[in-house]
């Protein structure tokens, strides 16, 4: 048996300060909230203090970047783009750095946050920083103008890359931000506060605050925000929608999703398992375009079960910072609670649950690859997003059964096609209800292109040319 | 089943529609899966292991117009002591080369395990008749080859008479004897993943012991993607057939982080069951010198210069 030495990454390029404050106008401060504690989610190891933003901390956040608007916005597009390009090339620098922190307070294997995260993080803000003096190409006039303030939820699942799809155009575009972090992963975005500074950005132009929901909700409420921009739960994103209604901040919503992924009888077999695999346990199914629903056409179904499950048997789940680690730890407590909790009801409910021979440490927050066969449209696993290493698996008969089972759900992100025919691609992506269709892939992201949801997946587009529009007035 | 699969050869239209009704092979989805292997960091205990197993699954080849029987002596020498000073460094599988120097070989590794491998069919190129081509594996296999590494007719291959490819390596195999056949499919003339995977089943449904990526001769040889999708081939071929047949990438694999790169493929797509040289085998010359380098390098901290290891 070929077993793998453990080849675990080194911790020591991180260097992790015991606590941190607010990163407002330029300089890191004390917030007057209650301070909270972000732990290793691999080991339950509590890795720094922070600070929590109350109201009036988000205030002078907002105060600070509207000052700052004035002058960032005045600067022609070219020497803004020198900034941000001066960060994305920190950020490459730096990368080995920030992977290896992003793993250690998100749980995500070092394979991922190195191979993917990092890459598109800098990729994002490359791009975005050759828009700043093109913007009069871009289709809005000769001189569109930025919004003014923007304020930035952003969640757990990719905490830099997030940060990275939020703060990038707005800066390109002039705006200055004033960004949330989520509360269990807040460091790779105090670092990032850091680089703001390496890179002499001048102060205010971002200011990062951390806090739990109250912070966001003060930052997304503060009167003197022009534009509000969350990536979330669908819930929150509601509560959000209600709460900015009439105000004329302008909006976008990325949320939820439960994406279908669909295998006709005619895909190159092999590369749908490893897509199928890509799709639910990429980033421990933390992902709202997950492949969560795989549509299987029955001709094929039994064969490509027994594939799937023969392939998650070599899955290596364990240490976020070996090298060798596929699927890492669930980001929190709570997370792991919920997808119990749906996991209990796809069995309750008939589903058939089914998981690879595989040890879970001890400590720390874990859940294994879990696939459920036998699932009916109506069972909360087919319905609900789990947001976790999950799969649901349903079949169909017809290319037409597929269409309308994939767009059978109040959401619609992002959905996955696999045949090896090209005409019935094209059919099938034009019948789907979903904001990014994926062929014979799934989980490709690149900067140039435009991402975000039909239905209850949110509105507004991030990414690409069509990711200008949400920061400017147009 | 078997039977019935041999069914398929019967005419070139049977055979045509079962190659044509494989599976497809999504060429961006293999590169990207076995470059995702290619990640894969063994160290420590794991390497010295793995450089150990590659080693056993080295055939240490010449196949060079000017090999002379001394040159082939050496060689054999090399296999069975890779590493004069260090006895606990084990022998490799088997030495490859031309027909005529079988015999040299032979002699030179009489009682010690390493077998002895010899192409024929007109290789590299395998452009010759039939006749000629079972003459010359008789002749290798008379001189005492305990395997053959055939070459198809990839230009029949290419131009869909897939029963001419089909029939010739049945009759090679009918002249092996007790010999194994290793079927070299040249991969990097197949041009496509699609034919990579036809070619595969095709010589395993012929009676193939062993499908092998590459003469050596023509780029690209054994890359990654190629063998991944050759160990797929022998994977679903046994779950088909319920026969195991093995598989060699050759040329081109030079240093120890290709060889290891090489058994994390087999791990991690047939698993164990593939990973002894009864299975897998490494067709090359020069890696065995990296191997012995880097395994050295593991037991003592330091590297020596290449003038430490012999050159044969």
């Amino acid at each position: 048996m070929f077993e793998y030495a453990p080849a675990p990454e080194s911790r020591d390029v991180v260097d992790i300060q015991p606590s941190y404050g607010l990163f407002i106008d330029g300089e890191f401060a004390d917030g007057t909230g209650k301070s909270f504690k972000t732990i290793n989610p691999a080991s339950e190891e509590v890795l720094a203090e922070v600070a929590t933003a109350s109201e009036e901390d988000v205030d002078r956040a907002v105060r600070a970047a509207r000052k700052a608007f004035g002058t960032w916005s005045a600067m022609p597009g070219s020497e803004r783009a020198k900034y941000i390009f001066r960060i994305a090339r920190i950020i490459q620098e730096r990368s080995r750095e920030l992977a290896v922190l992003e793993s250690l307070d998100n749980g995500k294997p070092i394979r991922e946050s190195r191979d993917v995260d990092l890459p598109l993080v800098a990729a994002h803000f490359f791009y975005y920083a050759g828009w700043a003096d093109k913007l009069g190409y871009a289709g809005y006039g000769a001189d569109p103008r930025p919004l003014g303030v923007a304020g930035q939820v952003i969640p757990w699942n990719f905490p830099l890359l997030m940060l990275a799809w939020k703060i990038a155009p707005a800066l390109a575009c002039g705006n200055t931000v004033v960004l949330k972090p989520a509360e269990t992963t807040p460091l790779t975005a105090l670092a990032f506060a850091e680089i703001c500074r390496q890179a002499d950005l001048p102060p205010g132009v971002v200011n990062i605050v951390t806090g739990a929901g109250e912070t966001g909700a003060a930052l997304v409420n503060h009167p003197d925000v022009n534009k509000v921009a969350f990536t979330g739960s669908t819930e929150v994103g509601r509560q959000i929608a209600r709460s900015v209604a009439g105000s004329g901040k302008k909006v976008t919503l990325e949320l939820g999703g439960k994406a279908a992924n669909i295998v006709f009888e005619d895909a190159a077999l092999d590369q749908a398992v490893e897509g199928i695999v890509n799709g639910i346990f990429f980033n421990q199914g933390h992902v709202c375009c997950a492949g969560s629903r795989l549509l299987v056409q029955e001709s094929i179904a039994t064969e490509l079960l027994e594939a799937l499950k023969r392939r998650l048997g070599t899955l290596r789940l364990g240490d976020p910072l070996d090298k060798n680690t596929d699927i890492g730890a669930i980001n929190s407590a709570a997370q792991l609670a919920r997808i119990r909790e749906l996991s209990d009801a796809g069995e309750a409910e008939g589903a058939e649950r089914w998981s690879p021979a595989c040890s879970l440490p001890d400590k720390g927050f874990w859940f294994p690859p879990t696939i459920f066969t036998g699932v009916a449209q109506s069972h909360r696993i087919a319905r609900e997003e789990v947001f976790g290493p999950v799969l649901s698996v349903l079949t169909f008969r017809t290319p037409a059964e597929a269409v309308e089972k994939a767009n059978n759900t109040p959401f619609g992100l992002s959905a996955g096609v696999w045949t090896e025919k090209g005409s019935r691609i094209l059919w099938v992506a034009s019948k789907l209800r979903a904001g990014v269709v994926w062929a014979n892939t799934f989980n490709k992201f690149d900067p140039t292109s435009p991402f975000g949801g039909y239905k209850e997946s949110g509105y507004g587009r991030e990414g690409g040319l069509h990711g200008l529009e949400a920061y400017l007035d147009v | 089943m078997t039977t019935s699969l041999a069914d398929v050869a019967s005419s070139n239209v049977t055979l045509r529609t079962f190659l044509h009704g494989l599976p497809g092979v999504d060429r961006v989805g293999a590169d990207q899966r076995a470059a995702m292997l290619g990640t894969r960091s063994i160290k420590t205990t794991a390497k010295a292991e793995a450089i150990d197993l590659a080693i056993r699954m080295v055939d240490l080849t010449t196949l060079e117009g000017a090999d002379t029987p001394g040159k082939v002596r050496a060689m054999c020498a090399k296999a069975v002591h890779p590493d004069p000073g260090d006895p606990s460094v084990p022998k490799v599988a088997a030495v490859c080369v031309y027909p005529d120097l079988v015999a040299q070989a032979v002699d030179a590794l009489k009682g010690s395990g390493v077998k002895v491998a010899s192409v024929a069919t007109s290789f590299p190129s395998g452009r010759s008749s039939l006749d000629v081509k079972t003459t010359e594996t008789a002749f290798a296999v008379a001189a005492g080859a305990d395997e053959i590494d055939m070459v198809i007719d990839r230009g029949a291959f290419l131009a869909g008479d897939y029963v001419k490819v089909f029939e010739e390596i049945v009759a090679i195999k009918a002249a092996c004897g007790a010999a194994h056949l290793k079927v070299i499919l040249e991969t990097g003339e197949l041009s496509t993943y699609d034919n990579v995977r036809r070619a595969s089943w095709l010589a395993m449904l012929a009676g193939g012991d062993f499908i092998k990526t590459s003469t050596g001769k023509v780029q690209p040889a054994a890359t990654l993607p190629v063998t991944l999708i050759m160990l797929e081939a022998v994977r679903d071929f046994l779950a088909t057939t319920g026969r195991k047949v093995g598989v060699k990438p050759a040329g081109g694999i030079r240093t120890t982080k290709d060889a290891v790169k090489m058994l994390v493929l087999v791990n991690e797509t047939v698993g164990e069951g593939w990973l002894s040289p009864d299975w897998f085998r490494l067709g090359a010359s020069t890696l065995l010198n990296d191997l012995l380098m880097q395994r050295q390098k593991m037991a003592t901290g330091r590297y020596a210069g290449p003038d430490y290891f012999t050159l044969d």
